[in-house]
């Protein structure tokens, strides 16, 4: 799974990166973002709801920093 | 840092200007009503009259009697206060409201812990569950329940008289938001609302308790309605006056603002990854939310204030927090790049749609800026 670090960026830059990192994660495969912003909780699954892909759910990294994984459907 | 007045005001929601009818009261009332409306001398009694009259004018407006309503300093006073003396008058200190709720009702509840403070979810337009809000009042240690007439962020109107609450749970409505907006809710045992919402000076908030309704003052002080302390007699008469015009021309306003309202709503819908959120037709009239992916709420609003329009944002980024607005997320909307327009009754067509044509071109500069792919 592709993970993308985005701990230290401020809202809305982890969702800028998981739409860039997108492309790169084959249909049906997974991406996590790691990200400290508070924004990232509900925006991660907004985004996924607007640019129809599947939020998994959310997890915590090694370091305790949350880590929101989303599936590639298109 | 260089300030300067938005040409265009498209936050009447955060403080609507004074309406014209408040203005020439407020100058005479502050000539006549300086005095200690409790003293007995002449100036005390015109000041006293001042206030009755101010009271009876509120009354009116809410279908009520002049001693069921009260004056605080702001709408968020009003909220504590009311909220907070009717779980003193209960003893039952747990507080159920929507997850919505103004900050004002959650501080409320954080005021005092309780096992029974229930926080009932919303949906996707911002409706609270009242099957759900109806169970949770129904459990023991609940002392009220708080639910707003409509959502300050999105507008979104609340079914407030469909709640079936238990005889002896009080219902708090917050009107901040809609008095003389919208036709008010009937079904509430106390109501609390803000004279800057409508139009009236800022520093005025009403807190009105319905007779038979058990309700004891939590603060110290008087136990009356009105909060303790040397009342702003002149401000009270300007607050009701603006109230008594926007009533009286709330259905025409409303009808105009909300067309134009419908206008911004389609023009941010066709913007590529905007949404728009909240209630599109059981809404306020004069108020829309939408949320632009891969924009930040600083941005936009700058953007926006550069081309002079006022906005404001419910954006983490935006705030002095940097949690993001609690309506959004609980509606499980896009909280970045939010942006709240709310228009007053003399804003026109034409700014609207400049506005619109503005907007469009704010959203494609900053997400090019970004490299958004």
């Amino acid at each position: 799974m592709i993970e993308i670090d985005c701990r230290d960026l401020p809202c809305p830059r982890p969702v800028i990166e998981l739409a860039k990192a997108l492309p790169e994660v084959p249909v049906g495969g997974r991406i996590a973002v790691v990200a400290r912003d508070p924004a990232a909780r509900y925006d991660v699954p907004a985004w996924c709801r607007m640019r129809g892909q599947a939020y998994v759910g959310e997890e915590l990294a090694d370091d305790g920093v949350p880590r929101y994984v989303v599936e590639r459907l298109s | 840092m260089v300030s300067s007045t938005p040409e265009v005001y498209l936050d009447s929601a955060s403080a609507e200007r004074l309406h014209p009818a408040a203005r020439e009261t407020l100058l005479a009332a502050l000539e006549r009503g300086y005095a200690d409306p409790r003293r007995l001398h002449g100036p005390g009694r015109d000041a006293r009259l001042i206030v009755d009259n101010a009271r009876a004018v509120v009354a009116e407006c809410l279908g009520v009697a002049p001693d069921e309503v009260g004056f605080t300093s702001s709408g968020t006073e009003a909220v504590h206060r009311g909220l907070l003396g009717l779980t003193a008058a209960t003893g039952r200190y747990g507080i159920v409201h929507s997850a919505v709720e103004h900050s004002s009702v959650l501080h409320a509840a954080q005021w005092r812990d309780s096992p029974a403070h229930v926080s009932v979810a919303v949906d996707t337009l911002g409706h609270v569950d009242l099957a759900a809000m109806a169970a949770a009042a129904r459990e023991p240690g609940v002392g009220a329940v708080a639910l707003q007439a409509a959502n300050q962020e999105v507008g979104t109107l609340q079914r407030v008289d469909e709640l079936d609450l238990p005889a002896g749970v009080p219902l708090l409505v917050d009107a901040a938001a809609a008095f003389g907006h919208v036709p008010l809710p009937r079904r509430w045992d106390a109501l609390a609302a803000s004279a800057h919402k409508w139009g009236g000076p800022a520093g005025v908030g009403v807190l009105a308790v319905r007779r038979g309704t058990r309700w004891t003052t939590p603060f110290p002080g008087d136990d009356g309605l009105d909060q303790p302390g040397f009342p702003n007699v002149p401000a009270a008469l300007a607050a009701a006056a603006a109230l008594q015009a926007v009533v009286a021309e709330q259905a025409e306003v409303g009808a105009r603002l909300s067309v134009l309202v419908d206008r911004i709503r389609s023009a941010a819908a066709a913007l590529p990854d905007v949404e728009v959120v909240g209630d599109p037709a059981h809404r306020l009239p004069h108020l829309v939310t939408f949320s632009a992916l891969y924009v930040s709420g600083d941005e936009i609003v700058n953007e926006l204030a550069r081309r002079g329009f006022g906005v404001a944002s419910g954006s983490a980024c935006t705030a002095s927090t940097l949690e993001p607005s609690h309506v959004l997320a609980a509606m499980g909307a896009l909280t970045h790049g939010n942006v709240r327009v709310s228009l007053s009754r003399d804003t026109s067509g034409e700014q609207v749609d400049a506005f619109c044509a503005a907007l469009g071109e704010v959203v494609t500069e900053i997400r090019s800026r970004a490299g958004v792919p």
